[in-house]
């Protein structure tokens, strides 16, 4: 990037390098978690603070061990697998000792001692030596020396995966023994070569360790499919063959036929180097939250001075892991405190949630396969014939597991649902799928070709349809391809059927439906998860770490803009303009020909003949196109050139009124007890308030408010985002989560209170929860009933998640940190702010009203 | 068509804030010119083929230009419309080693 003078980029002051006491670090283990580890280290300036020097049993790099089932099916070759190549090692100055077996560690004299007669001393020392497969005691398995038959393989390494693919081109029957996910994936890649399996499994349903019986028998229907036979409920009882393999024996004397036996019966952890060097060392290398080894046995001894381990190997308040998600956070956990960059980092154990494809099969599972206690709802659809099984397990209105076999389309939600403990829908078959329900009965397959779908981009069926022909294969692809849904996105759910409809079901996958912008592929908790985890605050620093390949997204920016802000009211690091829409670089909101709106603040709809002279004169001085009243009870001035926007504000001396942004916009008042006869409440005093508490604040999408005086609703408070009504007896009923927009929906009944400043107290916190849990763009009428009305309620109003002290602490610091952005006029923050974008003499200007007409002003278009 | 390639010095690259957008009129023509975050510059023709929006107002990454006022979205190195709309005129920009923006007009540009 150039740095420039212009004063937009601050320059990071660099701390100056020391180099000269770089601790030694030595990591015994070079496979996905200790390379992780190290990864981890470098990215928070590691190299400064460490020599490292890695020890790895293969004489490679380091791989993705995930993929070697690809390989084995030939989906991937080897050269895809690869994380680390030999060079990376050189290029980040580590030292790789590949193909080095280390044998123990003297922790008092802190040296590693390697099977090649080396010593290495290290300062601080790392333990990631994985597992290895668990070969069951099986008759008949080793020969009369001692060494194991010919032909029989675990599948664990590039060693392993190629060993079986040379044996699949020549051999022809095989065994595998084990139906978990590693057996099943050995299974289907041999089948892929032609292979006949036989698949053992001694536990009564495949994948028993992740799923329940029924997702057992469902999967084994997919399997069998593939034309792999399935054995379960069978103990393998020996190998048969004297030198190399021939077969193997079944307990009731039956004998598969094999060339080649497959051993997939579970991993252990490698502990051999931990329990030589007098490690605490149980089912794994036992680890405290920071990663720290002890020593002695129970750790008696206490923590092993700068000792630590991470992934497959450690055993962590009694846990062990055997999925890649666990060890990536362990790494991180481990960075932090090593560099020090969070020297309070601490891991907690992972909730581990499984998405994989096994033999070509989506498979999701999370947390308990089926209930397991009385009170547990159960929720299952069940489709053996096209291989699909779902299910979830809620208890006291939480997720606390989900199984999803061949249809994993909800696994966005779910697993939001999962490790956020996001509220659950009433319905409970919406956990399952998606009921598109629009207002009417007429089915999508009855619609008229030319029946028009999107209103705002004048998008038909049959457009859609036809984008869906040309080969558009998700939702997202048809939207982009046609604009339909791309408006004011009321109809999107229509479009999703529309598309669904003309796709007959072969409608690929659209993950990133769920995803909160296109640009980075996270839905939202998990998004403000990771900003919060990693402290990013800016956009560019998101896409940065969080974007594929660290790529920016300008479909992405808005979001991502409105999102920091919402996190970090104090602020964010870097004021990136670009990241946000025209509309809020200059405040004003941009129309067709390209001039902008100006909107000042008149809270409540209460304006002064001050304000009114003002308004009056700025029409005047910049040739106001159009002064309109709107919807909102405000005065709308069209058609100000960007350039004159600084000076338009200066004359009107008044604030925002926030009409262009994703943002809280206005309170529609009614005249309430002041001069109406009917009025019940101060609605003019308490929409004022709410305005003046809430001016600004960025929400998900457009926030329209309204107080009425009386049930007469004058202000159409029952259709608004949040809508107000006196009750009388100085009580008032907040209603959330209606429109009158493309969508109209009568607001619900959140609750009734008995203040007006319980009133401005609930409208903060639904506010603040909106900003939180809403999807961007996600109007609040889409919102409410997502979650479901009684689930709102119970948190804003019950408190069931112990959720509204901080929902209040964030709104009152965002409140705190409001600052009128018109005041950017005296001062602009970026060079040529508001310079014209349109010298342009052709753009389709929009007509005056006629000369003498309210509105008309004499014509004098001025190009540069 | 005449092949005819002319190079014009339109504004120091400073003008433009790191990410945005700024419209010149460059030999008669209207030019939006963008700073990229990578450094690089792209220019198109300042107008969008669709409605006539306003370009130079839209957001960019090192790829697009999205148009503000419908958002639709461009390739900034074809001119292609990544939806079904009409091409944009892009054309070749560079950053001078005195940090002035050059941007190359073909002469028979409309």
């Amino acid at each position: 990037m150039t740095l420039t003078s212009s004063g937009t980029q601050t320059g990071t002051a660099q701390l100056p390098v020391q180099r000269a006491h770089r601790r030694r670090l030595v990591v015994v283990g070079n496979g996905m978690a200790g390379a992780r580890a190290v990864e981890e280290l470098l990215e928070r300036g590691g190299r400064d603070q460490f020599a490292i020097t890695m020890f790895g049993d293969e004489p490679y790099g380091n791989y993705n061990r995930i993929m070697l089932s690809h390989v084995l099916s030939g989906e991937e070759d080897e050269d895809g697998i690869f994380l680390n190549s030999l060079p990376w090692y050189a290029e980040n100055g580590i030292d790789l000792r590949a193909g080095v077996r280390v044998d123990r560690v003297d922790r008092f004299a802190k040296v590693v001692h390697d099977a090649d007669g080396g010593r290495t001393p290290y300062d601080v020392l790392l333990i990631a030596t994985g597992s290895s497969p668990f070969f069951p005691a099986m008759e008949g398995m080793h020969r009369d020396d001692g060494t194991m038959l010919d032909g029989v393989f675990g599948f664990r390494t590039l060693d392993d995966a190629r060993a079986l693919l040379n044996s699949a081109k020549v051999h022809r029957r095989a065994v595998v023994i084990g139906g978990g996910l590693l057996g099943l994936e050995a299974a289907h890649g041999l089948a892929t070569h032609g292979v006949e399996v036989d698949l053992v499994h001694s536990p009564s349903h495949l994948m028993n360790q992740q799923l329940g019986p029924e997702a057992g028998r469902v999967l084994r229907g997919r399997i069998e499919a593939l034309g792999i036979r399935v054995h379960t409920g069978v103990r393998t009882k020996g190998l048969r063959g004297t030198d190399r393999v021939t077969g193997v024996e079944l307990p009731d004397g039956t004998v598969l036929p094999a060339d080649l036996v497959v051993v997939a019966a579970g991993i252990r952890p490698n502990v051999d180097v931990a329990v030589r060097s007098g490690l605490d060392v149980q089912r794994g290398i036992v680890v405290d939250d920071r990663m720290r080894c002890s020593s002695g046995e129970d750790g008696d001894e206490g923590p092993a001075d700068g000792v630590y381990a991470v992934g497959e190997c450690v055993q962590h308040r009694g846990q062990t892991y055997g999925l890649v998600a666990p060890l990536w956070e362990q790494a991180g956990v481990l960075a932090d405190h090593l560099t020090g960059t969070r020297p309070d980092a601490e891991y907690h154990g992972t909730r581990t949630s499984t998405k994989l494809k096994v033999a070509g099969v989506d498979l999701v599972a999370m947390g308990l396969a089926g209930p397991e206690r009385d009170g547990d709802e159960f929720v299952v659809f069940s489709e053996p014939s096209r291989g699909i099984y779902l299910n979830v397990v809620v208890r006291d209105e939480r997720l606390v597991g989900a199984t999803l076999l061949g249809d994993v389309r909800k696994t966005a939600f779910l697993t939001q649902a999962f490790d956020q403990g996001l509220p659950l829908p009433q319905e409970r078959m919406a956990l399952l799928f998606d009921l598109g329900a629009p207002s009417d009965d007429v089915g999508v397959a009855e619609l008229a070709d030319d029946a028009q779908v999107c209103n705002c981009n004048g998008v038909s069926k049959g457009t859609i349809a036809g984008a869906v022909a040309d080969g558009c294969s998700t939702v997202g692809a048809v939207m982009a391809k046609t604009r339909a849904g791309k408006g004011c996105g009321s109809c999107k759910t229509l479009v999703e059927q529309v598309v669904q409809w003309a796709a007959g079901g072969d409608l690929a996958v659209d993950e990133s439906a769920s995803w909160y912008v296109p640009g980075v592929p996270l839905a939202k908790p998990e998004l403000m998860t990771a900003i919060r985890e990693r402290r990013l605050k800016s956009v560019s620093a998101v896409f940065r770490e969080l974007a594929p390949g660290g790529a920016e997204d300008a479909k992405s920016k808005m979001g991502l803009t409105s999102l920091l802000r919402m996190m970090w009211p104090e602020g964010l690091d870097e004021e990136e303009r670009d990241g946000r829409f025209i509309n809020d670089r200059v405040h004003a909101n941009i129309q067709r020909d390209g001039t902008f709106s100006v909107v000042p603040q008149m809270k409540g709809g209460v304006t002064s003949a001050d304000q009114l002279r003002r308004i009056a004169d700025v029409a005047d001085k910049y040739d106001v196109g159009m002064i309109k009243v709107t919807g909102g009870q405000r005065i709308d001035l069209l058609g100000i050139r960007k350039e004159d926007l600084p000076k338009v504000w200066a004359d009107l001396g008044m604030p925002s009124g926030y009409a262009y942004g994703k943002s809280f916009r206005t309170v529609k008042t009614c005249v309430g007890t002041d001069f109406c006869r009917f009025g019940l409440g101060d609605s003019t005093k308490l929409g004022i308030d709410i305005e003046t508490r809430f001016q600004g604040v960025e929400t998900p999408a457009k926030l329209k408010l309204a107080v009425v005086g009386c049930p007469r609703n004058c202000a159409e408070a029952y259709v608004k985002d949040v809508g107000v009504v006196a009750v009388g007896s100085g009580r008032w009923e907040v209603y959330v989560g209606g429109a009158a927009g493309a969508s109209v929906r009568k607001g619900d009944l959140l609750a009734t209170v008995d203040s007006p400043e319980e009133v401005l107290a609930l409208t903060g916190r639904f506010i603040q929860f909106y900003r939180e849990w809403g999807n961007w763009l996600e109007r609040t009428y889409e919102f409410v009933p997502r979650l479901g009305l009684e689930r709102v309620r119970a948190v804003l109003v019950d408190d069931s998640d112990g959720l509204v002290a901080g929902l209040d602490e964030r709104m009152q610091q965002t409140v705190d940190a409001y600052r009128d952005p018109w005041q950017e006029g005296a001062e602009p923050v970026t060079p040529g702010q508001f310079r014209s974008s349109l010298p342009l003499v052709d753009l389709p200007l929009v007509p005056r009203r006629p000369a003498g007409a309210p509105g008309g002003l004499a014509i004098s278009e001025v190009a540069r | 068509m005449s092949a005819t390639t002319t190079s014009h010095r339109v504004c120091p690259l400073a003008e433009i804030p790191v990410g945005e957008g700024r419209a010149y009129v460059v030999a008669g023509e209207q030019v939006a010119v963008f700073r990229h975050r990578s450094g690089r510059v792209s220019a198109t023709q300042a107008r969008c083929p669709h409605a006539g929006g306003p370009l130079a107002d839209g957001q960019i990454d090192e790829g697009v230009v999205v148009c503000p006022l419908h958002l639709n979205a461009f390739d900034l190195a074809t001119g292609g419309s990544t939806g079904d709309q009409p091409a944009l005129a892009v054309h070749a920009a560079t950053v001078d080693a005195d940090g002035t923006v050059s941007v190359q007009l073909t002469g028979s540009a409309s």
